[in-house]
């Protein structure tokens, strides 16, 4: 009698809904308040390295956004049979290899941007956000969950760049994904008008002095201190 | 001679973090204090002068297209560059496995000194950025040696000044959204500033 109302019990426990309130918050927290560049500091390099323009950085962002979500999967899949003194080389060879993937699919479709983005899609492999992830959350969580918080995080991740990018490339090449707004502009003010670039942007610093500024607007707004 | 060169062009001009940002996630976590990021910067320099010859020699006489022609010509058509990556990172994670049981051994006080910073250093952008760079740049071996070690050089470099700057700042008032990485970033990008004068440095 009660072994059967346990298994009835068993059964009739409703399965969560596929986007619950609680998954939701997977995907919606790394967007703003828990943010993996400006709040965990996590993924910084390829952050800078690539947001001269809008484009490869779109690119860029794809591609991280992909190696997360499917190493969370894999990891996840694997995480009760990968014995855990061995889990980061494990870890660094699932991620190496969808690597790989990318940089082949990039090499084969996108020569150009293959030839752009040089090393720096090879250094996804020690973006700190997919090695964070893998370690917080796909080796203790179920595959489903998992790929959702890895999107959430690759999302935050890629409006920050695409952020610092937006800035980088208006205010250093005047322009917005390769269109020449600056141009546009000063031509409705006549002739003598032009607006005038600043090739600092373009340059490294230009890239730390946007981040900073972007970090301390949000941390600001979320009201996020820093001990 | 232009080794020399190579060596200060790799710590000054091409400088990993004011550069390329390589290696950022430690430069900004363990640029606290200047004695820790002393031994960080030590550790990255060892590990970089090591795995960039060594992925030279693997991507020389293993990967290249047609690298394997010194085992037998029928293999020369085989192009392994694809695995590239793959390599690279082992044989990083296996040479920080090596540096870390040596220093363990021979150097106790160190060890204790490096704590967790030793295995990380394996996941540092820079390490693999070394790399990758050799490779894209066709270095020769003396040259990817002392490429790797100006850059561990520069890192350093960097860090310490960092830490330095740092450390001072704790007596300063900073705004509460910028305490923390907010200010650090752009205390990086002064110091980027002032790294930009040696691009004018022809060598």
């Amino acid at each position: 009698m009660s072994a059967e109302t346990v298994e009835k019990a068993i059964v009739t426990k409703p399965a969560e809904a596929l986007l619950s309130k609680r998954r939701k918050k997977l995907i919606s927290d790394p967007l703003v308040d828990d943010n993996p560049v400006t709040i965990q500091v996590l993924g910084i390099c390829s952050a800078l390295a690539v947001t001269t323009q809008m484009k490869p950085t779109l690119v860029m962002a794809i591609a991280v956004i992909f190696v997360v979500v499917m190493s969370n999967f894999v990891i996840s899949l694997m995480r009760n049979t990968v014995p855990g003194r061995v889990r980061i080389i494990v870890q660094l060879a699932v991620v190496a290899t969808l690597v790989t993937l990318v940089n082949e699919v990039l090499k084969a479709f996108a020569y150009d941007m293959y030839k752009e983005l040089s090393v720096f899609v090879g250094l996804i492999i020690t973006n700190c956000i997919v090695m964070g992830r893998l370690e917080a959350f796909a080796m203790g969580n179920k595959p489903y969950d998992s790929v959702l918080d890895g999107f959430g995080s690759a999302l935050g991740y890629s409006w920050i760049i695409l952020a610092v990018a937006f800035f980088r490339e208006l205010l250093g090449s005047g322009a917005v994904f390769g269109v020449p707004v600056y141009d546009y502009i000063s031509s409705l003010f006549g002739p003598d008008f032009t607006l005038a670039t600043n090739g600092l942007m373009v340059s490294p610093v230009g890239a730390f002095m946007i981040l900073g500024i972007i970090i301390w607007v949000q941390r600001t707004k979320t009201g996020y201190v820093e001990h | 001679m232009d080794l020399f060169n190579l060596g200060i062009r790799s710590i000054f001009i091409d400088n990993m973090i004011f550069a390329y940002f390589l290696g950022m996630c430690s430069f900004l976590a363990v640029s606290k204090k200047v004695s820790t990021a002393m031994g960080l910067g030590a550790a990255v320099i060892f590990v970089l002068t090591v795995t960039v010859p060594t992925n030279w020699m693997l991507n020389e006489y293993v990967l290249k297209e047609g690298a394997l022609a010194w085992i037998s010509p029928g293999l020369a058509e085989i192009d392994l560059s694809f695995l590239q990556f793959i390599m690279f990172i082992a044989i990083i994670a296996a040479m920080v496995q090596l540096v870390e049981m040596i220093v363990e051994k021979f150097a106790p006080a160190l060890y204790g000194a490096l704590g967790i910073f030793l295995p990380l250093i394996a996941v540092n952008c820079a390490i693999l950025g070394g790399s990758l760079f050799m490779a894209q740049r066709d270095y020769t071996l003396a040259e990817s040696a002392v490429y790797g070690f100006g850059s561990g050089v520069g890192w350093l470099l960097a860090i310490v000044a960092l830490a330095a700057i740092r450390e001072k700042l704790k007596y300063s008032h900073v705004p509460n959204g910028l305490k923390g990485l907010g200010i650090t970033m752009l205390l990086t990008g002064l110091m980027g500033l002032a790294f930009m004068s040696f691009m004018g440095i022809d060598l």
